[in-house]
């Protein structure tokens, strides 16, 4: 009779933790499901190319020594679409005519900087930023070097590529 | 720190009170008879959290502007990581939630539980079975696709038709002037804003009047009642789990149907609607003409008038359904009329002939010339794109096609191609192009367009090579296909709505054969080459 009475309270005791497994292993499970598809959606990488080249067309009237800003029309993948954007760059040839071209947005918090002449700087109205001909920092807040378009020259014809970032430089 | 959790725990419920009411609501008396038959409703609130939760996700990707809303479900389809996923729970979900309600109405009324004192319950929950149809209608139309304009116009239409209020819900929905950008906007908010607003307040309606008259217990019930935890709870939880396995299975294996892009001058078109719409298409069948009315108005208006007074005719009747079995046989009866409808719509609908082996894919870019799309494959097989881009990607020696255009004179471009592809092919041969397969790749060449890139890239070489055959073959010297070629033959557009497979193979083998009088000369293609050829005929669109 003992006995009966102990497998009987055994019994339930297992049906107990059966129950109360289900009720928290089933929200557990569907959320942890949920989080990981939504994450996947909200952060994973998406299946785009990017980094076009764009024709920022012919530079041989471009004097060496001095930069210059060119504009070009580039590109852009932009979500659903794929559409011609307006772009710019800073453009200067060296003596053996070998190109730079750097983005016209400033490293520090993406204001466009100009060329002064006189003072041979590239300075940022926003923040006061300066960066030198090889677009390394010399004054302001800005802490790293101006970003580069990756470049290629075609019988005088210049193509810009994806930005390299300068913090990797 | 255990100190700490419980006094903040302390702090929390005696600011909120949230422990009293999730006691409350756990521990609420159900009578002991209540079991399995009722864990629907909970199902069908677990789905419409996920209902709302997947919309929300897919608004964030989504462009609710005709224009551009197809490429935009496109793009959540194909390149937003688990975008197909999210998209498929959001489908899938919408016809589960359906199935589910059924099912929850379906118990509610063989246990009675819709008589006096739950009038108010009932009520409050036909009209959230109509607003889940209004979710499911306004829904539709928001992937823009031919499928979802042809039927939203047949919606229109039927609004249209209704004597009085016609005309209003036709302005209503911003279709006056026909179905555009202004109908589905009004659809969008709709679908985004007024519904899940209302029914958000329904829902809390419901569940308040639930909980306020309680499960209905079984008539002879003199049992002890029981707690909704853990059992009721333990019941709830189980069916929730089936539903959101079913729904994450069909999400992860369903393709969701996705059509070619709304195209309002296909005339062709037979237009659909969802399956559990299905029953009203084949009613419109049974009342033609002037009875059409019974089918639109009469039959579906007078359905929801029945399952609103249900609660008031069963007291006036109330000898009338005496116990479950009867109650059953009458849910039973009134499902199969509903089944019975829908899958007679289902069986003799008529679907576009030839057409069942054609991929959803393939009518998006059936417009595109023949020799374009034979040029794409020619550029892929010859692996032009080892110096090319068409418009994106990784930096390639060459230039990029979509960006330069053509810079060289045709002559040039054509001895190109055929140094590169004698370099890529088979050096021994003369030449590898011929060259209607050079001028196809010129031509494709010349056409490549930021906004026909992607298009192009989903072109399967099944297609590809039937529109490669087509070339070679120079059918266009005889046939048009969408609207350019020669006259002597008839267009090719529309041929699956005229002729089946059987029928091409055998003329293009003796085409006198079938059409005495023709000039067409036999042809004997290669197996793979016809299928593929028959394949991309019946692709295009009239």
């Amino acid at each position: 009779m003992k006995e009966t009475k102990v497998t009987k309270e055994e019994e339930n005791e297992s049906r107990r933790a059966l129950i109360m497994g289900t009720l928290y292993g089933i929200p557990l499970l569907i959320s942890g499901t949920l989080a990981a598809s939504v994450g996947n959606y909200l952060f994973g990488r998406q299946a785009t190319q990017k980094g076009s080249w764009a024709d920022a067309g012919d530079i041989s009237d471009i004097q060496g020594g001095e930069p210059c800003q060119v504009r070009f029309e580039r590109a852009v993948v932009d979500g659903w679409k794929i559409q011609n954007e307006q772009s710019s760059a800073w453009i200067i040839l060296d003596e053996q005519r070998r190109v730079t071209a750097f983005s016209p947005s400033c490293t520090h918090l993406g204001c466009g900087y100009h060329w002064q002449a006189e003072k041979k700087l590239f300075t940022c109205p926003c923040h006061g930023s300066a960066f030198n001909i090889r677009g390394e920092v010399v004054a302001g807040p800005a802490s790293r070097p101006l970003d580069r378009y990756s470049t290629k020259l075609e019988n005088n014809r210049l193509w810009l590529g994806p930005l390299e970032n300068s913090e990797g430089a | 720190m255990r100190g700490l959790i419980s006094q903040f725990a302390a702090w929390v419920d005696d600011r909120t009170g949230l422990q009293a009411a999730v006691s409350g609501f756990l521990l609420e008396d159900i009578p002991a008879s209540a079991g399995w038959p009722q864990v629907f409703g909970s199902v069908a609130l677990f789905l419409f959290l996920i209902q709302g939760l997947t919309g929300i996700l897919l608004a964030l990707n989504y462009a609710p502007t005709a224009n551009e809303a197809y490429s935009s479900v496109m793009y959540i389809m194909r390149q937003v990581a688990g975008g197909r996923m999210i998209h498929g729970l959001h489908h899938w979900g919408a016809s589960l939630m359906v199935i589910v309600l059924l099912l929850h109405m379906t118990q509610v009324f063989i246990f009675g539980a819709f008589r006096r004192p739950r009038e108010a319950t009932w009520i409050a929950g036909v009209v959230l079975l109509l607003l889940t149809l209004a979710f499911g209608l306004t829904g539709y139309l928001l992937p823009w696709d031919n499928k979802a304009y042809w039927g939203t116009v047949v919606t229109i239409k039927i609004l249209a038709s209704l004597p009085v209020a016609g005309h209003l819900l036709t302005r209503l929905a911003g279709a006056t002037d026909g179905l555009g950008s202004l109908t589905f906007s009004r659809f969008y908010a709709l679908h985004t804003l007024v519904l899940p607003a209302a029914t958000v307040a329904l829902i809390s309606i419901h569940v308040y009047l639930v909980r306020r008259h309680g499960i209905t217990p079984d008539r002879l019930e003199t049992e002890k009642q029981q707690k909704f935890y853990p059992k009721q709870l333990f019941r709830d939880s189980c069916a929730v789990f089936v539903a959101f396995l079913c729904l994450f299975l069909a999400a992860s294996f369903l393709d969701v149907p996705l059509e070619r892009m709304a195209d309002p001058t296909d005339t062709q078109y037979i237009p659909r609607p969802e399956w559990y719409f299905l029953f009203l298409f084949q009613l419109l069948k049974v009342f033609p003409g002037r009875l059409e009315l019974i089918g639109t108005l009469v039959l579906p208006s007078s359905t929801v008038l029945v399952l609103i007074l249900l609660p008031f005719l069963h007291r006036t009747h109330v000898t009338l359904l005496k116990g479950k079995g009867q109650s059953a046989s009458v849910a039973a009866l009134a499902l199969s009329i509903w089944l019975g409808l829908t899958s007679a719509a289902g069986w003799t609908a008529p679907h576009p002939k030839g057409t069942a082996n054609v991929s959803a894919q393939a009518t998006e870019w059936a417009r595109v010339s023949p020799e374009v799309i034979a040029g794409s494959g020619y550029f892929r097989s010859l692996n032009c794109d080892s110096c090319h881009n068409l418009i994106v990607g990784t930096p390639k020696p060459g230039p990029t096609l979509g960006l330069t255009g053509i810079q060289h004179p045709r002559d040039w471009i054509l001895q190109h191609f055929n140094d590169q592809s004698q370099a890529r092919l088979d050096r021994r041969e003369p030449s590898s192009l011929s060259m209607p397969q050079r001028n196809a790749l010129l031509i494709f060449v010349a056409s490549v367009k930021p906004e026909s890139v992607q298009t192009l890239s989903t072109i399967s070489s099944e297609f590809t090579n039937g529109a490669q055959t087509f070339v070679n073959s120079a059918c266009a010297s005889c046939h048009k296909v969408n609207g350019v070629g020669g006259e002597i033959g008839p267009s090719l557009n529309g041929l699956a709505n005229r002729r089946n497979e059987g029928w091409v193979r055998a003329h293009f083998i003796a085409p006198r054969k079938l059409s005495p009088g023709s000039i067409m000369p036999p042809y004997h293609f290669a197996g793979k080459d016809e299928r593929d050829l028959i394949s991309y005929l019946f692709s295009l669109s009239q």
